[in-house]
């Protein structure tokens, strides 16, 4: 357990993150607002508490590593790699920008901390497989970690990578599903239901918590437990709100891929 | 005819580049630890199953699940291991081919994706097996070096040189045998073709198996008094530009032949190029566009006109142009 101070600290971490991200998207003039707020306090138990890594050798051989499957959720990812110190946040104003090492979508080739390209939705899990299934080959203790968004599980690789991982007993990963329930088209339980969404990992072989995704507690506290579980893959089950953070954004579809206007940012920042 | 037969380079050994394929692997397992392979269901049929047997830890069948494999040969490749990835052509490429753009062309991951009954000499499976699209697809991809050998020897040394290549490759094998053409001299380069049989009447640029059947083609010019320079195009990806505008310009027309669609691969890879630095007359020898059909490797090399004679016909048929 951590401790309330501690705690506090990454709460505050989290609403930096929320901030950077409102202004990047405003900035950029485009991008996806919803699942990067949804987003945000998973990120920051990750990378602020729970990964061994190292942002000023962000090859470092024996990091834990962070696959974003859910591509389009980028701005929160570069948000928190800045709030880290990967890259200053000034760069962070390159979103989306000819020439700027912030793409669209992650590129690792491009920005200090991607590990791996994405934005095309249901490739996360599979290379995450593969990255742990070489650390395991070469016997590095380094975990890796994968968020995938309840809309992208409609991907059939996802399954074919669900049982992989199960068929394997990739143990040294563990995958955070972000359960925010809204998808580009509208509800996912209306445009493809997914639900009994925990029952299915459970029955592809794999360790199903289920944790509150803005709550930094009940995050570190899944992600111990994960830890522990030997023989199978993991995954937490992150209960999420479209949005979270910004009281006008919140489960409105509309913000799954608009940015906020000059208006919209200045009223949400006042609520962060 | 015997005695036009005759001029071409003797055949003495057949090899199937499978075979070769799965030899090498485990020689390369042995030298490199970091290299592991990959297969989805087909460890038989792609010969990796030697690899397999002697490196149990290193190989990864992932089951029909060809989006999976490549994903995962694309992880591993982010931890510094050098993955082939193999199954049928059509599979390989087909299926997870937004997979291999975006996971592993894009990205410039180190995997090789080393797949195996290509084109139509298939055979009796049809349609649905015979990948005649692969080329095309693959040389359409960023950073994708793609390479079809033209026997067993060329397999081995192309292989040999992927693994010390840093970077996506695609490699083009076939289920039959091939006839043996090179000597175990041959030095391979990655985008170097090489000119098998010397003539200034023409050019037949052949890949893979076509490089045999364009050989006996120019063969049997040579009774005619047409003298064909045979060139091996194993390097589709980067293409040896160099070469084919020198002989192009040399012979002044100029013949394509592949085992695969004429639309997507080497016919239009040369075409790409004469058309812009020494426009030449040309004709490609290929697969028409259309579905493929059951029947017998030999029966759909004529059904699909990709015999000698074809080869010739189109010859005489640019010539006249020239």
């Amino acid at each position: 357990m951590i401790s309330s101070e501690e705690c506090a600290a990454l709460k505050d971490k989290a609403r930096q993150i929320r901030i950077d991200i409102l202004g990047m998207l405003n900035r950029a003039g485009s991008g996806h607002t919803g699942g990067s707020l949804s987003a945000a306090d998973i990120l920051t138990a990750l990378y602020c508490s729970k990964m061994k890594h190292n942002p000023s050798n962000p090859r470092w051989e024996d990091r834990d590593r962070f696959v974003l499957s859910k591509g389009h959720g980028a701005p929160v990812l570069y948000a928190t790699l800045a709030q880290c110190g990967y890259f200053d946040r000034e760069e962070l104003k390159s979103l989306r920008k000819l020439g700027g090492m912030l793409q669209g979508h992650p590129d690792m080739n491009s920005t200090p901390g991607v590990e791996v390209s994405t934005g095309s939705l249901g490739q996360g899990l599979s290379i995450a497989n593969g990255m742990a299934l070489g650390l395991k080959l070469d016997r590095k203790t380094a975990r890796v970690y994968v968020l995938l968004g309840d809309g992208e599980v409609q991907e059939g690789q996802i399954w074919e990578a669900a049982m992989s991982a199960a068929h394997y007993k990739i143990d040294n990963l563990c995958a955070l599903l972000d359960h925010n329930g809204l998808q580009i088209d509208g509800p996912v339980r209306e445009i493809m239901n997914i639900e009994p969404i925990a029952d299915k990992w459970r029955a592809f072989g794999w360790h199903v918590l289920e944790a509150d995704g803005h709550s930094i507690e009940s995050l570190l506290d899944a992600l111990d437990t994960a830890e522990k579980i030997k023989g199978k893959p993991s995954i937490i089950i992150c209960a999420t709100v479209k949005g979270k953070g910004v009281s006008f954004f919140e489960n409105r579809l509309k913000y799954h891929g608009i940015s906020p206007s000059d208006d919209e940012l200045e009223r949400a920042l006042k609520e962060l | 005819m015997r005695a036009e037969a005759e001029k071409v380079r003797p055949v003495t050994a057949l090899l199937a580049t499978r075979n070769v394929y799965g030899d090498v692997l485990v020689d390369l397992g042995e030298r490199y630890e970091s290299n592991v392979v990959l297969n989805a269901d087909l460890s038989g049929s792609t010969k990796t199953e030697a690899f397999h047997k002697k490196f149990p830890l290193r190989f990864f069948n992932m089951g029909i699940a060809e989006a999976d494999m490549i994903g995962t040969a694309a992880g591993l490749a982010t931890v510094g291991k050098i993955p082939f990835a193999s199954t049928f052509a059509i599979f390989a490429v087909g299926k997870p081919w937004e997979q291999i753009r975006q996971s592993v062309a894009n990205p410039n991951l180190n995997v090789k994706i080393v797949a195996t009954h290509a084109g139509i000499t298939v055979g009796e499976d049809g349609a649905s097996h015979q990948c005649v699209e692969d080329i095309g697809l693959m040389r359409m991809l960023p950073n994708m070096t793609v390479i079809v050998p033209a026997d067993g020897i060329e397999t081995e040394k192309a292989l040999r040189a992927l693994v010390l290549q840093c970077g996506p490759a695609y490699v083009r094998l076939s289920r039959m045998d091939f006839p043996v053409l090179f000597d175990a001299g041959y030095e391979f380069a990655v985008g170097r073709g090489t000119v098998m049989k010397a003539g200034d009447d023409v050019t037949i640029f052949a890949t893979g198996y076509m490089v045999y059947q364009a050989l006996k083609a120019a063969g049997q010019l040579e009774g005619e008094r047409i003298a064909a320079r045979v060139i091996n195009i194993s390097t589709i990806k980067p293409i040896d530009q160099e070469l084919i505008v020198q002989a192009a310009g040399e012979t002044g027309a100029v013949v394509t032949a592949e085992e695969h669609s004429v639309i997507g691969g080497l016919g239009s890879a040369v075409a790409e190029v004469l058309s812009e630095h020494r426009p030449t007359p040309m004709r490609r020898i290929g697969v028409q566009d259309r579905p493929g059909t059951s029947g017998r490797p030999a029966e759909l090399l004529e059904h699909c006109r990709l015999n000698p004679s074809h080869i010739i016909s189109a010859v005489k048929d640019v010539l006249r142009q020239k």
